[in-house]
């Protein structure tokens, strides 16, 4: 372990908080549909993966990897606007476990759909030229593609904070998490509410999508690993909790990446160790409320 | 959630012959369930389907103890399948074991595998249950992944072959006669079915159901709800554990993908196609999903798109599975 050097460490932990901030991403968008609709949705990763795709269509429609970046999620939201309408509304009031079984189905069918078109194997998905290459960031050279998408994350949860918590909208979002009865005895339409951020929700996970292609293989099953990562981020966050989620996500990245360089074996089981010991010690998550579980 | 739709009580007689047929049926369901297996290779398009309806309907039949009776969604069903095919196959394939103490092996190790699953994923409720035990299983996959030595790895485990298995009397050739393959694993089967009915018709059996119509009240009469519930976690993983098992033996391989989260999507989707907390809805489901993989997979490579699409459709529209709406249908 001579190499080790503080340099090193700190150039981990960004490569970490490059990795957590996908899982922040999709533990976000997972949070915010489970904490308002009370709907796990299994189909994450299958919304991810079209993020992906629809960004390498887009990608070779125009050639621009910024007009891309920007309407694959809206796109993918859209996809989620038609899913929660027709498919996940009609079970509302029938048990939680259905929406998720639901969603499990879709993703099978997403995920096939998606081969279909694109056959099984990998989409090439290159780094836009102007975030190519190191910048010193003055403990040594980081990727710059990774400094983008820490900010990207940094600026779309500040963004999701300042619509839920300072817009009349998000007021209504929150209120609705609380009591959906009472919001619509107040002659609030929950039920567009729920529409736009199941939207959200699954537009944000299409951005996780994109923004992770340059860096991950474009695979039809990409987002098969990439559920089950969320997932142990939601558990370890506590469901519905946003700082939750951003706080358990930059926190398995971290984990993940200290463990690839000291153990790097284990640097896949070490987020399960982490989930494990948060379910031992906190079993409602480290931001969860014990109402959510129930 | 479920509603309780198989025991004879629940049936309503309606004074019509086919309800009459049922309550008669559900009344013996054991032997029902074994007359039919043991009938059903020559009602099979082909062998080697009628051992994948036997292993998959333990394996839904297990995975249903907790889902269907106990009303906890579980994700994580595939590591108890895949820890009993694993198990079973290192030990013949690494230690020289027999088949026969090998799947015992299998199914203790799979016993084991539940009770610290189960260990953990009981102090969280509701659908934190489903990703949790999703998760858990996922990191058992892992750990089976990097065992290479073992395990396999990637490549799965090879080499678990049985090749005759003599009976003093007969001998059965496991490579070359299905038929008797297929008798030998529905004897294992057959003990599995018998004592599932026995736990279900036990006072257990009933605490089960009581927790999962109000887990408030069974607490409240004083039932033990938490160790109810692991102990029911891990008796079901023993029976997928013997499905596992059975499998290793039936394929002679193990693959890595008996542990992914999508082996144990497909004890969900079985056990919910054929009907949830029903007791013959697992093996109902089990063959009418292996009998339609097996003849979209005829037409296309796509069958997932199919698949996917006819689950969503059973989940939107006949949640009671294929016998629950038969048995809701007759009892109207």
């Amino acid at each position: 372990m001579s190499g080790i050097t503080p340099d090193l460490l700190a150039l981990q932990l960004f490569t970490g908080l490059a990795l957590g901030s996908v899982f922040v991403l999709l533990a976000v968008g997972l949070s915010l549909i489970f904490g308002l609709l009370t709907v796990v949705n299994f189909a994450h990763g299958a919304f991810y993966m079209v993020g992906a795709y629809v960004g390498v269509f887009l990608l070779g429609l125009t050639g621009n990897f910024w007009i891309s970046l920007v309407f694959a999620p809206i796109l993918v939201g859209t996809l989620g606007l038609a899913v929660e309408r027709f498919l996940v509304r009609p079970l509302y009031g029938r048990g939680i476990d259905y929406p998720l079984l639901l969603t499990f189905g879709l993703g099978l069918v997403l995920v096939e759909l998606v081969r279909i078109l694109y056959g099984l194997e990998g989409v090439p998905f290159d780094t836009p030229p102007l975030l190519r290459g190191a910048v010193d960031i003055g403990i040594g050279y980081f990727p710059l593609y990774r400094l983008f998408l820490i900010a990207v994350t940094a600026l779309l949860v500040l963004a999701l904070w300042l619509f839920i918590e300072r817009t009349s909208y998000g007021l209504i979002i929150r209120a609705g998490a609380r009591d959906p009865e009472i919001v619509r005895v107040l002659g609030v339409d929950i039920s567009r509410v729920w529409l736009i951020v199941f939207a959200i929700g699954t537009g944000v996970a299409g951005l996780a999508g994109i923004l992770s292609a340059p860096m991950r293989s474009v695979i039809p099953d990409m987002g098969s690993t990439v559920l089950v990562e969320a997932f142990v981020v939601t558990v370890v966050g506590g469901m519905g909790s946003l700082i939750g989620a951003v706080v358990a996500g930059l926190l398995v990245g971290v984990v993940v990446a200290f463990t690839s360089l000291f153990w790097p074996d284990f640097s896949d089981l070490s987020m399960f160790v982490l989930m494990a010991a948060v379910l031992l010690i906190r079993p409602q998550g480290l931001f969860g409320q014990k109402g959510l579980m129930g | 959630m479920n509603k309780p739709m198989d025991n004879v009580a629940e049936v309503q007689i309606s004074g019509r012959r086919l309800a009459g047929l049922v309550r008669l049926i559900a009344e013996h369901r054991v032997a029902a369930v074994i007359i039919f297996l043991m009938v059903f290779p020559f009602l099979a398009p082909y062998k080697a389907l009628a051992i994948d309806v036997l292993i998959y309907g333990l394996f839904a039949l297990g995975f249903n103890m907790v889902f269907g009776y106990l009303g906890v969604l579980s994700f994580g069903h595939a590591a108890f399948f895949g820890a009993g095919a694993y198990a079973t196959g290192i030990a013949m394939v690494h230690f020289g074991v027999p088949w026969m103490p090998a799947i015992f092996v299998g199914v203790l190790m799979s016993g084991l595998t539940a009770a610290i699953m189960g260990a953990m994923a009981i102090r969280t409720r509701g659908i934190y249950f489903a990703m949790v035990t999703l998760a858990l299983a996922q990191c058992v996959y892992y750990i089976i992944y990097h065992m290479e030595e073992y395990s396999g790895g990637e490549d799965g485990l090879t080499g678990v072959s049985v090749r005759t298995v003599d009976f003093g009397i007969a001998t059965v050739d496991m490579m070359q006669d299905p038929m008797g393959k297929y008798y030998i694993m529905l004897a294992f089967t057959a003990v599995a079915i018998f004592l599932f009915s026995r736990i279900l018709n036990s006072p257990f059996g009933a605490v089960l159901e009581a927790i999962r119509e109000n887990e408030n009240r069974a607490r409240a009469c004083g039932y033990n709800v938490l160790l109810t519930k692991w102990v029911t976690f891990v008796l079901s993983g023993l029976f997928c554990g013997l499905a596992g098992a059975l499998s290793a033996i039936h394929l002679s391989v193990v693959p890595i993908e008996y542990l992914h989260y999508h082996q144990s999507g497909l004890a969900v989707m079985m056990a919910l196609l054929g009907g949830m907390g029903t007791f013959f809805g697992p093996f109902i489901g089990a063959m009418a999903f292996l009998m339609l993989e097996d003849a979209i997979t005829l037409m296309t490579t796509h069958w997932q798109l199919f698949l996917g699409a006819i689950f969503m459709i059973f989940v939107l529209f006949f949640p009671r599975g294929i016998w629950g709406s038969f048995l809701h249908w007759i009892s109207r």
